[in-house]
């Protein structure tokens, strides 16, 4: 049964949404206009609060439809047939949601409701109105991308309400039987199939919805003529805005290192870029505005690049959803046909808010006094300007697509392409950028603190983070040098290393020093810590990274040219050991996830039957002692995933451990592999299947070879010895279907493999007179064993043995020195940026009344001792 | 001239630089006529090519070489670009998996000799996420 109800509902919803955000957006504009306290102020506010209430409500009812149509499996509509299936969890059911476009277009305008909400409370009667015009505004251009109107050529969004039958109108099915309800859907992309992918998403989006605030404040400020006061909401929601966007991209880079097998955290895809580019911009323009607020200076500055990293998340948008990446990247999202819209929307913010800008550039105050060399403020100037350098960097070769489509729009052809090897492109400035960021983060703070303690002189400040500095940087270069960890000589990355300790033992000094009276202030000096960490994390993962996994075989295809070619993969047969790197490496055979079971089970030990999702167990399978399945039970398995097992085992400590790296061969888009990881103190081993033998290809056996024996008898097969132990009656009836009258028996033999012996039972039975053979399979050893042939009066039985090739893996590993530094890194900087929030949001109610004033001087005393 | 003025030149003067960079570090898409004729003037810069694989009339693919248990890391196919030239590449790395299914081809290396070695292979295939076609079997069910 077609469900019409529900998708009219949830479609309805959304026009009511984009209606009543129209609607708060004029009455909150018409509110902010108004005089002040006037009746008719109130009446446009109280209109425009009650607009806004019935957006909220809607666009929780068009999230309640979208959710039953994927949770009720509703395949008649397209959202729930190409994102969902029938054998999703439910927790992955949150992920089909926001999977396509409409659904994360959704989760965007979800988070900026609830804000919406939190802003209206809190914002205080000065911002409610303009911030919430702006806020609606934006929101009216987000419910009209899932609009999903079409008025003559145009289309006004994409709804995730539409029918299969009304998407696929050329389909037969539908034109045969419009009722037609496909049983199931195509599932969801199984590299989304990670808990990440759960939980980044809402947190990206929340980052990209919170960056949103602290513009809107921006834009009510010139708009209200309000230059300074709109500072202090915006730093503490600037604050948390970077925070969040900054944890959502950490969570997608750990996703990428986990799921991916590009061998790393960041590939510098387009998509990862459109993201960071916005964040090092509004990092910017926090470092900005405690300039301003310590000493009014960079005001238009914090303009300036408020608004652009609010720009920049439209432009990322623009980016990843319009299809003009193209072949340029491995994971934007599918081209809807929305780019002329979301270009449109792209362009008229970016008027609209530059506009006002230049509008009112000569209103905004300015300082004419010079800043100081020797003053915090000056350095953080220098840090916003370096940030805001490195994500131009990243902006002009990220939008190299962009230029082709704008030349083709405009009818020049160019065929210019993203650079050749796009990591060391990036590289080569950012890693300079980082050691940038580093110098300045330690000399900015310290001389940022040194204020509060007038007298001591600089080279005090300095002497000690310096001494220490020079300390570890030597020790760490000395262990180095005697081999205990990565050589490090290149003296770029000694000067990252450097810089970083330093940024390290600076912030340390201000936090031991300054701050250890007052440890809620602290968050500055912590997040310094994170960032130098992270700098630290990633120079050893990424500069040292080293594949283990080299092809000693000496067996090369072609020596085109020499040998200085990179072989960066090794080919693993069935149990045989292989020497990689420390390790001696073993491919032991190929698992399966069994629910219920905490552990893979080996395909081995279970009977596939028709239903892929289900198998029958071959023997206990037990968890630790306890046996959950006999033989013969049913269990349901997840057959799209197959886990390799692979031992190593290291050579000089005889120390072992396995790992499972999986892959999955998806009929739309071929192998997906996934890493497996090891993780030791110093470093992680990262492994991940590259190649496997084509399971959709039939196997090639060997030509049968027939073998007479007697009971006690040996075979000699392919360096394997079986013996034929006896003739007992057929046990494993499940595969047979045995009917009374039946006769069916096995053939109970003894397979010595190179590491273990294994039992066939290759079963003969006769139905109405019929012979039926079915042969065991043993996948360790290339063996297909087949009871041929009985002659009970001889006593003697016709083995037939088949050979094929034996299974095998491609394994690629490496070793990623201090991977964990970075993780670390990440936890410690974002403990610093919830401390800084925390206390500006404290400092913005105590001291709110203080900041009214233009530039009082109440008011800088009191920051003076709070910054 | 104040310090903010100095700064602001500063900024000027490294996005310009960023520019350029940007500009002689990007690749060009090309045909192999001038891949080989690039490599001929000695120019081993790395390039874009956009191409098809080599089918023979039944749709089969012609000239693919790859024997994993023989060197895993050596994979070799002919590609035939926009201009209908062909050309051996060779890829020192295991073969895609879904390599024989793509529509279009693009890679990225440079001509050595009489091969071109790419480094990258980016494959496009059909409907990688956007299946349109449904299972009509499902309907007699």
């Amino acid at each position: 049964m077609v469900n019409t109800l529900i998708g009219d509902l949830g479609h309805y919803s959304v026009i009511l949404a984009f209606v009543t955000a129209l609607v708060s957006a004029i009455a909150f504009a018409f509110a902010s206009n108004a005089k002040e306290l006037t009746p008719e102020q109130k009446d446009w506010k109280s209109l425009a609060r009650g607009a806004f209430f019935v957006h909220v409500i809607a666009v929780f009812g068009i999230i309640f439809c979208l959710f039953n149509i994927i949770y009720a499996h509703r395949y008649e509509y397209h959202y729930a047939w190409s994102h969902s299936s029938n054998h999703l969890p439910v927790h992955y059911m949150i992920s089909c949601f926001w999977e396509g476009q409409e659904g994360s277009f959704l989760l965007w305008i979800f988070w900026h409701a609830l804000l919406g909400l939190v802003l209206i409370k809190f914002a205080g009667k000065k911002w409610e109105s303009p911030v919430m015009a702006v806020f609606s505004f934006v929101q009216l251009f987000l419910t009209s991308m899932i609009l999903g109107i079409v008025i003559g050529d145009l289309k006004i969004g994409s709804s995730p309400f539409i029918l299969m039958r009304d998407f696929m109108t050329d389909a037969p099915v539908f034109q045969m039987d419009p009722n037609f309800v496909p049983k199931d859907g195509t599932g969801l992309n199984p590299l989304l199939q990670n808990y990440w992918m759960v939980i980044h998403p809402p947190v990206l989006f929340l980052g990209f919805a919170a960056t949103l605030v602290p513009f809107a404040f921006a834009i009510a400020g010139l708009w209200k003529r309000e230059f300074s006061s709109w500072t202090k909401p915006a730093l503490s929601w600037g604050l948390f805005a970077a925070v969040v966007l900054g944890v959502g991209i950490m969570m997608g880079a750990y996703w990428a290192y986990e799921t991916l097998n590009f061998g790393g955290y960041w590939n510098w895809d387009p998509v990862e870029n459109a993201v960071y580019i916005p964040w090092l911009v509004l990092v910017g323009a926090i470092h900005t505005l405690l300039a301003y607020r310590k000493s009014r200076t960079a005001l238009r500055a914090t303009f300036i690049l408020f608004i652009t990293s609010f720009l920049l998340v439209l432009y990322a948008t623009f980016l990843t959803r319009s299809g003009i990446l193209g072949n340029a990247s491995v994971h934007s999202f599918t081209d809807l046909g929305l780019s002329g819209q979301l270009f449109t929307y792209l362009a008229a913010f970016v008027v609209l808010a530059i506009g006002l800008l230049v509008y009112r550039w000569k209103n905004i105050p300015a300082t004419e006094k010079e800043i100081a060399t020797y003053s915090g403020e000056f350095w953080v100037f220098v840090g916003a300007a370096v940030l805001c350098l490195g994500a131009f960097q990243v902006l002009v070769t990220t939008s190299i697509p962009v230029y082709n489509a704008f030349m083709g729009f405009i009818g020049v052809k160019t065929n210019v392409a993203l650079p050749a090897d796009q990591i060391a492109h990036y590289t080569k400035f950012q890693m300079w950028m980082g050691i940038a960021i580093a110098m300045l983060s330690g000399t900015g703070q310290l001389l940022w603190w040194r204020k509060q303690k007038d007298g001591t002189k600089l080279s005090e400040a300095f002497m000690l983070p310096l001494i220490f500095t020079g300390l570890f940087a030597a020790l760490i270069l000395l262990v180095s040098k005697m081999g205990y960890i990565e050589r490090i000589d290149n003296p770029v990355y000694i000067l990252l290393l450097v810089t970083s300790l330093y940024a390290v033992f600076s912030n340390l000094a201000i936090l031991f020093g300054v701050l250890r009276k007052n440890v809620s202030i602290a968050g500055g000096a912590v997040a310094h810590i994170g960032v130098a960490l992270m700098l630290i994390g990633v120079l050893f993962s990424s500069g040292y990274s080293n594949i283990i996994s080299k092809n000693m075989s000496g067996m090369v295809y072609a020596r085109e040219f020499g040998d200085d070619i990179n072989r960066d993969n090794v080919l693993l047969w069935r149990n045989a050991a292989t020497d990689m790197g420390p390790y001696k490496v073993t491919y032991k055979g190929q698992y399966l996830e069994v629910e219920g079971l905490p552990d893979y089970v080996n395909k081995q030990q279970l009977f596939r039957i028709e239903d892929e999702y289900k198998a029958i167990a071959r023997g206990p399978l037990k968890d630790g002692d306890k046996v959950l399945y006999t033989s013969g039970d049913t269990v349901n398995i997840s057959p799209e995933n197959t886990y390799y097992e692979v031992e190593f085992k290291n050579r000089e400590t005889n120390e072992a451990f396995t790992l499972y790296p999986r892959a999955q061969v998806n009929p739309q888009m071929g192998l997906l592999a996934s890493p497996d990881i090891k993780m030791f103190g110093t470093k992680d081993l990262y492994t991940h299947v590259s190649t496997i033998p084509d399971p959709n290809e039939e196997k090639e056996w060997g030509e049968l070879k027939e073998y007479q024996v007697k009971i006690g008898d040996t075979i000699f097969v392919n360096d394997y010895v079986a013996v034929l132990h006896g003739i007992e009656q057929a046990k494993d009836t499940l595969l047979l279907n045995l009917k009374p009258g039946d006769v069916a028996v096995q053939a109970d033999m003894q397979v010595l493999g190179e590491r273990r012996t294994y039992h066939a039972h290759p079963i003969y039975a006769i139905r109405d007179r019929m012979v039926g053979r079915v042969p065991e399979e043993i996948e360790d050893l290339g063996l297909r064993i087949m009871l041929m042939n009985i002659d009970p009066e001889k006593g003697a039985f016709t083995i037939g043995i088949n050979t094929t090739q034996k299974d095998y893996i491609i394994l690629k590993a490496m070793e990623k020195p201090f991977i964990s530094i970075l993780w670390i890194g990440t936890l410690i900087m974002s403990l610093g940026f919830v401390m800084a929030i925390v206390r500006h949001y404290k400092d913005g109610k105590s001291g709110g009344a203080a900041t009214k004033g233009p530039a009082g001087k109440v008011t800088i005393k009191r920051e003076k001792q709070l910054a | 001239m104040k310090r903010i003025h100095i700064i602001g030149i500063l900024v000027i003067a490294v996005a310009i630089m960023i520019i350029m960079s940007t500009a002689s570090d990007a690749s060009v898409y090309v045909p192999f006529s001038e891949a080989q004729a690039r490599a001929k003037d000695g120019d081993d810069t790395k390039v874009h090519v956009v191409g098809r694989l080599k089918k023979d009339e039944k749709g089969h693919i012609v000239g693919m070489k790859y024997d994993p248990t023989l060197d895993p890391n050596y994979f070799s196919f002919v590609l035939v670009d926009t201009n209908r030239v062909e050309q051996q590449v060779v890829y020192y790395s295991p073969k895609p998996q879904d390599f024989d299914r793509s529509e279009q081809v693009v890679i990225t290396g440079n001509m050595k000799e009489n091969v071109f070695v790419a480094d990258k292979i980016l494959l496009k295939c059909p409907s990688k996420y956007t299946e349109n076609e449904v299972k009509v079997e499902t309907a007699s069910l």
